[in-house]
């Protein structure tokens, strides 16, 4: 075995024995991943089949799980619009605006935001941001209350959707702009310099050259971004006010809920059905933030190929 | 490409028959400062009337500074520069913008953490206490001994599948296994702690809480992480130094164990310890999985432990009479887990800057 | 090159070394408990379910290991529903619940613990206050119409008549209503709706419920949670543990002619003079709380947490302990114990001695 030329056989087969193993660890994975699905689909199978009246709220599952999915779709969709743009512009800053030495220094200080556990979070939402954002919220209910988002009543503790929206928004602002970063920087410097060179300022350089460049990526990361919104847990499950059914209203106290917040908050003292449709409310949501990332991720590749074969 | 650079110069932008003297003025850095000087001074006048905040205070002083940037570049500079001027500060503040959760969430935790950052809480466990004092010692015990767990299940999976897709992968497989990975690290945690949940109640019956089932769960998210980083690392050992074993008549398997892992091991245990990062302050997937206690429990196989994540979580929300003394312990859990994860970043930065392997010979 | 090799491969199960390391020695509070007088049992008790009286819970068992530092008792607050299964399904050897076994779950327990059947107790009560924030309001009243037509979002403003009726002499501000309400489903949601219920009649159109059935007020995460959401706005009225009120208002809740404050004694006053559920068994303590009593110092917005066990247990050991420990539990020092944690109030010496006579009667088969 130790001896490197005189056994053959057995050195094949220790070869064997390890590429087997590498590749059963592959494929280990994949299994993980299908049996994630089968475990979650026979554990939800209970609630799926139970009579309406047996599941919480007594009206059938998908009674329970649409304000839920409402919810999550909601506050993903908020957190999006909000910090697309915003990370949009810090990998600009980044890549094209800071001085090169400080860039990556300054790239590790945005990326802390991703290191940051997400129940940190929570306890930063409910006890330093919902209640500054109270007034900022009348002030929306007195001036564009006749628009629904801001009817009101505003809520006395802020612990409302738009403030979890932005929580969320905080927390996927690194992974959009760490990919957008990426992309940016590999704009050839050749379309850069060609620019700049026919005199154009660097707003027009970058809106020229770069963005057009690096807008697959951006969408891409938004998307891994949304993935990560949708499925995100402790934070809204800490800072929204949950009570009540489907409504648009942002700055008020009723609130639906998200799925994962929902299970993070009833699992630990549910049983029977309530646990069932629990686990179907969660398969839900790996279905949706399965088809999101996935999306994303062809989305991503793509571009990586098409840009691979550019350079 | 849709729009054509412009062919004109800079200069043609601006109105013409303006004086030439006009070309070379520019708006200077002290002039940006003043800009903002004034912005700050309308701010302070306003503040008589209205009574501002310090965040109205601080937007204010950004909003008006920077159309007193544009206004004036646009007259002295002409409106494609004052663009771009308006665009730098717009991207300036984005990035101030972003900077104030930091900061913020930072000064929150540090300053109401450290009210409780005493011996007894590193020692003491919550079993027979009431109100003041007690610890999180279980609960850190918890943490450490599943977060361990998890690294010895995802390590050996993760490393293998990066060295299956690395070096002997091909084809189909190797596409769909890389696909599911990526795939795979957006599975949400609350999904992972269901899956391990539903995976144990087979076996244990209905109302399971384990520690292991929190490793299983925590492994689900740690494992692409750990083969997305392998398979970054590996890939970056030379071709060179595979052939070069390879014509010394060394199998593949032993160039790989003893070549290319060890030229790699620092960047991999850089990955692994930021995969550990990643998954030490998870809490959704260990509340439904593992629970929490009052009691030191070092035994993943029997019952509920506490982990730091859940207990901050419990302590905030059910803190018992009176309510002040567990939210404080909430939040020195939640300081020493940041402190965790941060303090797990430095190692792996320092990994990689220490153990790297210099460049040359 | 060589040893940072070395080095960097010892350092990942290096890491995995510390908590190994570190185990194996128990929280400092966890080592040398007292030894106590008097009779020494030894063993493990498991118990699971409501998480109500998990603070109680926390103070029985603290107070117990000061007596009988060889005896553990482990509860586990999976919720009522969760702890009657367990309880039922014979993984633990009592349950706590907040409320009593429904006629199937009865006809299990016979399964679970042969014909000699079941005990319940109501060792834990806790009166529910009605708590709000209204700058300038020292003392409020309010009548069970009331109430309920306020946390029905009927009544929308402070200086609404209805309210200014059962306060005469108070001037009331013209201030919105904000309702905060729990958002998990709750023994305390459920009983107060069974108040609203039972005492406000057709007021209240609502079914009893551990979910809150009116959508679109504020909601906060458990009592803590409502009791800071009240606190935190202007206007605000919640309904939370008593002993989590705090510095908040607490309203006084009319029965027959008088208003009454939620204390103890009026929370065990109204416990002691319920009827009993008839057709159980004989040391079967469910109590159907009379809600629309008018007897004079009683509060009818309380949560009963009950103790559910066998009469008959397989293992001596197991019934001994049981014994052993709920006669704590029952006992005047383990009751003071839980109303000094948990802010319950302490049971009736009436109940008390039924209670210990249902907990003489365990035995093993």
């Amino acid at each position: 075995m130790t001896s490197t030329s005189s056994s053959r056989p057995v050195l094949r087969r220790g070869d064997r024995v390890f590429a087997g193993t590498a590749k059963g660890a592959g494929i280990l994975i994949m299994l993980i991943l299908a049996g994630v699905t089968v475990f979650l689909v026979v554990e939800a199978a209970p609630a799926l089949t139970a009579p309406a009246e047996d599941i919480p709220g007594g009206d059938g599952l998908a009674s329970y799980i649409a304000p839920l999915l409402f919810g999550t779709l909601l506050a993903a969709v908020i957190a999006l619009a909000l910090a697309t743009p915003l990370a949009v512009a810090i990998a600009l800053f980044i890549t094209q605006y800071a001085p090169r030495r400080l860039a990556q220094g300054l790239g590790y200080v945005v990326d802390l935001l991703a290191a940051i556990p997400s129940i940190v979070y929570g306890f930063w939402g409910v006890f330093w941001l919902a209640p500054k954002m109270v007034p900022f919220y009348r002030w929306l209910e007195d001036n564009l209350g006749f628009i629904p988002l801001f009817a009101g009543p505003t809520s006395a503790t802020g612990r409302t959707m738009l403030t979890a929206g932005l929580v969320l928004a905080i927390m996927i602002l690194p992974i959009i702009s760490a990919i957008a970063r990426e992309v940016f920087r590999q704009t050839p410097t050749l379309h850069r310099e060609a620019a700049l060179a026919l005199g154009a300022t660097r707003w027009e350089m970058i809106r020229m050259a770069v963005l057009p460049y690096g807008s697959s990526g951006v969408i891409g990361g938004a998307m891994l971004g949304l993935g990560r919104a949708l499925g995100e847990t402790m934070a809204i499950a800490l800072v929204l006010s949950v009570s009540g059914g489907i409504t648009f209203n942002l700055i008020s106290s009723g609130n639906p809920s998200t799925i994962a917040a929902n299970v993070a908050l009833q699992f630990p003292e549910s049983s029977g059905i309530d646990v069932n449709t629990l686990i179907a409310s969660g398969l839900v949501l790996f279905v949706i933030t399965f088809a999101v990332n996935m999306g994303a991720r062809a989305i991503v590749n793509r571009r990586a190929e098409f840009s691979g074969a550019g350079s | 490409m849709t729009a054509v650079v412009p062919t004109r110069s800079p200069t043609g932008s601006r109105p013409s028959g303006r004086g030439s003297t006009r070309r070379f003025r520019r708006l200077s850095r002290s002039g940006m400062a003043g800009c903002f000087a004034a912005a700050l001074l309308v701010m302070v006048v306003l503040d008589q009337w209205l009574g501002l905040n310090v965040a109205l205070y601080v937007a204010g002083t950004v909003a008006v500074g920077t159309a007193l940037v544009y206004g004036v570049s646009r007259s002295l500079e002409g409106p494609r520069t004052a663009k771009d001027r308006l665009v730098t500060c717009l991207v300036y503040s984005a990035f101030g913008l972003a900077m104030v959760p930091l900061l913020s969430l930072a000064y929150e935790v540090i300053r109401r953490g450290v009210e409780r950052l005493d011996g007894q809480f590193f020692t003491w466990s919550l079993l027979g206490v009431l109100g003041e004092g007690g610890g999180a010692y279980h609960a850190i015990m918890g943490t450490l001994v599943i977060t361990a767990l998890t690294t010895l299940i995802s390590v050996p999976i993760g490393l293998m599948t990066a060295v299956y897709l690395v070096e002997y992968g091909s084809g189909r497989l190797k596409k769909a296994i890389t696909f599911l990975v990526d795939v795979m690290t957006g599975i949400p945690s609350i999904v992972a702690g269901l899956f391990a949940y539903a995976l144990f109640v087979i076996f244990f019956g209905p109302g399971v809480r384990l520690g292991i089932a929190g490793a299983v769960a925590l492994s689900v998210l740690m494992i692409p992480v750990v083969v997305r980083s392998a398979e970054e690392v590996l890939k970056l050992v030379p071709n060179d130094l595979r052939e070069a074993s390879y014509a010394l008549g060394v199998p593949k398997w032993r160039t790989i164990l003893k070549v290319v892992i060890p030229t790699a091991i620092a960047g991999l245990a850089t990955g692994v310890t930021l995969a550990i990062a990643r998954v030490i302050g998870e809490t959704a997937p260990l509340l439904v999985t593992v629970g929490i206690a009052n009691a030191t429990n070092f035994d993943p196989f029997d019952g509920r432990m506490a982990t730091l994540p859940v207990y901050a979580f419990y302590q905030l929300t059910q803190p018992g009479v009176p309510p002040e003394f567990a939210i404080d312990r909430a939040w020195t859990a939640a300081l020493i887990l940041i402190a965790l994860v941060m303090g797990l970043n430095v190692i792996a930065r320092l990994i990689s800057r220490l153990f790297a392997p210099k460049p040359g010979r | 090159m060589r040893s940072a090799r070395v080095r960097a491969r010892l350092l990942v199960p290096g890491l995995l070394v510390v908590p190994l390391a570190l185990g194996g020695c128990a929280a400092v509070n966890e080592r040398n408990l007292a030894t106590g007088a008097g009779e020494q049992y030894s063993g493990t008790l498991v118990g699971a379910g409501s998480s109500a009286q998990q603070a109680a819970m926390q103070g029985w068992t603290a107070g117990y290991a000061s007596l009988q530092p060889e005896v553990t008792v482990n509860y586990d607050p999976v919720g009522s529903g969760g702890g009657r299964e367990q309880f039922l399904a014979g993984g633990t050897d009592f349950a706590g619940s907040d409320a009593f076994l429904d006629e199937e779950e009865l006809e299990q327990a016979e399964r679970r613990c042969g014909p000699e059947g079941i005990f319940e107790l109501p060792n834990y009560i806790a009166p529910i206050a009605v708590v709000y924030n209204v700058a300038g309001l020292d003392e409020l009243n309010l009548s069970p119409g009331t109430l309920a037509r306020i946390f029905d979002q009927q009544i929308t403003r402070w200086d609404d008549p209805a309210i200014a009726a059962d306060n005469p002499d108070v001037r009331l501000p013209d201030l919105a209503i904000t309702p905060v309400n729990r958002s998990d489903e709750s023994g305390t949601t459920e009983n107060f709706v069974d108040y609203l219920f039972q005492a406000a009649g057709e007021v209240w159109p609502h079914e009893v419920d551990g979910n809150w059935p009116v959508p679109g007020g504020e909601a906060a995460q458990g009592n803590s949670g409502v009791v800071a959401a009240v606190g935190a706005g202007n206007g605000t009225i919640g309904y939370a543990d008593l002993s989590q009120a705090g510095d908040l208002g607490v309203a006084r809740v009319r029965v027959g002619d008088e208003y009454v404050a939620p204390t103890a004694e009026a929370a065990a006053a109204v416990v002691e003079n319920s009827e009993l559920i008839e057709g159980r068994g004989e040391q079967d303590f469910a109590i159907e709380v009379n809600r629309d009593t008018s007897g004079s110092g009683e509060y009818p917005i309380v949560l009963i947490s009950y103790h559910i066990g066998c009469l008959s247990y397989d293992d001596p050991q197991t019934a001994e302990l049981l014994r052993a420990f709920m006669t704590y539990v029952l006992s005047e020092e383990g009751q003071e114990a839980a109303a000094l944690v948990a802010g319950s109030a302490p049971i009736s010496d009436g109940l008390r001695d039924q209670a210990l006579a249902a907990i003489d009667a365990v035995r093993a088969s």
